[in-house]
């Protein structure tokens, strides 16, 4: 197979469905080149949220199920209790987790289930038109946005031996570090593990290239990326 | 619990339920507690504090209970679900996935008084949300239990029907049953039976499943090929009961513990030399059409009882159309039915 893309991904379904600029994409690749390092890929389940994310049903060589909108944490806990031996991953993107799905990741998040949630954030509904979504920057007083740190919220409540980290497609390498991280975590540790992806959405936020990447940076100012990690002494 | 083959058991037809999940080979529950369901997930908990093979979760509401036995099930493991009413109503997303995507699903839904919160205690009102709740035809299996030896045999069949037949399977029972303790005689028996492997199949080339298409052709072609399995296999799966009717004038149509009520009344009348009969549907959806077409074709009068307005009566009507057999239904939502009462309004 052409190096250019991973050994994981399944050629017969490239080129992919989603809109031409999409953050999708890029995310993907890296997703497999980390599950190409870590040399998981017939070793892991991945559960695709609906939304633009369900376009990835089949973007992959790895055994993979759609889900229902906000419930692919829900399946990919049960999956992990049936296979623990196998990596769970949940892909899903910032309105399934952040507000239909949001309880149940929360609970995940708390009962330390071993399985990672990777989130794609695009600050908004794509698939449905670019509605509003929970991550939509809100103006607050003096011209401030308000964003949602949904990373931020997690490690608040995750346990000491989960990973909780923030990427941005706009920044490859370190995103593929950071899925390193979180599907290693899970094999390490047996425990949560969550990666929030910035993104972008060229087709709903109406810019051309240059401006979708201005709006990323925009987000990457007010959204710290790496390993977040949030100590509350008296959690 | 008291296991033993050949002993008395003095349980709970929630506690029959679980015994019948265990026997089916299940070693993963799910569950959030509602009234009148509860102790199956408590009973289910004590069994696997015994048995270390065995697994549960207490999830954080019926929707994530619902999605947590397809995840189990993509794994290849028995796993199910047990409700009532709202939660029951929740649980129509996972089963409409289920539905869509061919997975075995089993669900016991002890019904309790509906529209809303209701009542925690007693009703036959969840049987359209059983057989027709999703945004889908209702390729769904239901059964309904009559007894605490039922609800045993129906969970235990109820799991190989949902993983021998991939649709999703629901066991009913009217409120009471779940709570309502007896002594009974089972015959505990493993099931053979169907064996679970994973969905997600761990190949070397991978699985990749969907229930979302991009064309009305590709969903419709998945359909008809739904459709088709469904109308092939549900002769199989459709049971009834058919209780003193050869010969009958009169016959009774009633389910669950309507049923059971309607069972003694025959008795009673049979000894008063009434000729009088009873034809019980184990199977809600796919309805025994045969079976019932037979038995209503000797009667002079045909009634039916049930505790809700007109869920029973509806399927029973679609299925008699034509047949020009007039029913007199008698229905009492969220209600029950004592024999002596069935008896009275008889005569």
């Amino acid at each position: 197979m052409d190096k250019l893309f991973p050994k994981s991904y399944k050629q017969e379904t490239k080129p992919h469905l989603f809109c031409p600029g999409c953050g999708h994409a890029a995310i993907l690749k890296q997703l497999g080149e980390a599950i190409d390092e870590l040399g998981v890929q017939k070793n892991m389940a991945l559960g695709i949220d609906i939304g633009c994310s369900l376009l990835a049903w089949n973007f992959f060589d790895i055994d993979t199920a759609q889900t229902h909108h906000g419930r692919t944490a829900s399946v990919m806990v049960g999956y992990k209790m049936a296979r623990p031996e196998r990596l769970a991953v949940a892909y899903m993107g910032d309105g399934g987790a952040y507000a239909i799905g949001l309880q149940s990741l929360l609970h995940a998040v708390l009962r330390n289930e071993p399985i990672t949630v990777i989130v794609v954030n695009n600050e908004n509904y794509s698939m449905t038109g670019g509605q509003k979504s929970p991550t939509t920057r809100k103006s607050a007083e003096g011209g401030d946005l308000r964003g949602f740190k949904g990373p931020e919220m997690i490690s608040h409540l995750a346990a000491k031996n989960a990973w909780v980290g923030r990427g941005s497609v706009g920044n490859p390498r370190q995103l593929r570090v950071l899925f390193k991280k979180a599907l290693a975590n899970q094999m390490e540790n047996k425990s949560f593990s969550f990666l929030e992806v910035l993104s972008i959405c060229p087709v709903n936020w109406k810019t051309d290239a240059a401006a979708s990447f201005e709006r990323l940076k925009e987000m990457e100012k007010i959204y710290s990326l790496g390993e977040i990690k949030i100590d509350d002494e008296k959690n | 619990m008291k296991t033993n083959k050949s002993k008395k058991l003095f349980i709970s037809g929630n506690e029959a339920a679980v015994l019948g999940a265990l026997d089916a080979g299940a070693r993963l529950m799910f569950g959030y507690p509602i009234t009148p369901a509860s102790e199956i997930l408590g009973t289910w908990i004590k069994e696997a504090q015994k048995n270390k093979g065995l697994q549960f979760l207490q999830t954080e509401d019926e929707i994530a209970a619902g999605f947590g036995v397809l995840g189990a099930v993509l794994g290849g493991v028995k796993a199910f679900t047990a409700s009532a009413g709202p939660g029951h109503i929740l649980m129509q997303d996972s089963l409409s996935m289920a539905e869509n995507m061919r997975l075995p699903f089993v669900g016991v839904m002890m019904q309790r008084g509906g529209p809303s919160t209701g009542t925690v205690n007693f009703s036959q009102q969840e049987v359209s949300l059983a057989a027709f709740g999703g945004n889908g035809d209702g390729l769904r299996i239901v059964y309904s239990a009559s007894s605490i030896e039922e609800m045993y045999e129906l969970v235990k069949k109820g799991f190989d029907s949902a993983w021998r037949w991939k649709f999703p399977t629901l066991i009913l029972g009217d409120g009471y049953l779940g709570k309502m303790k007896a002594d009974i005689l089972l015959n505990r028996k493993k099931s053979a039976t169907i064996k679970s492997s994973p969905i997600l199949k761990e190949g070397i080339i991978s699985t990749n499943l969907r229930n979302c298409y991009s064309s009305e052709r590709s969903l419709g072609e998945a359909l008809r090929a739904n459709i088709a399995d469904w109308n092939k296999t549900k002769v199989k799966i459709a049971e009834s009961e058919t209780f003193m009717a050869a010969g009958a004038e009169i016959l009774i149509l009633a389910h669950g513990l309507v049923a059971a009520a309607a069972k003694e009344a025959v008795l009673e009348l049979r000894q008063k030399n009434m000729k009088i009969g009873l034809w019980r549907p184990i199977t809600l959806n796919p309805l025994d059409t045969q079976s019932l077409k037979r038995a209503v074709a000797g009667a002079r009068r045909v009634y039916l009882f049930e505790s809700s307005l007109n869920q029973f009566a509806r399927i029973i009507k679609y299925e008699l159309f034509g047949a020009e057999i007039d029913i007199k239904e008698i229905t009492k939502p969220a209600e029950g039915f004592t024999p002596e009462e069935i008896i009275g309004l008889i005569k």
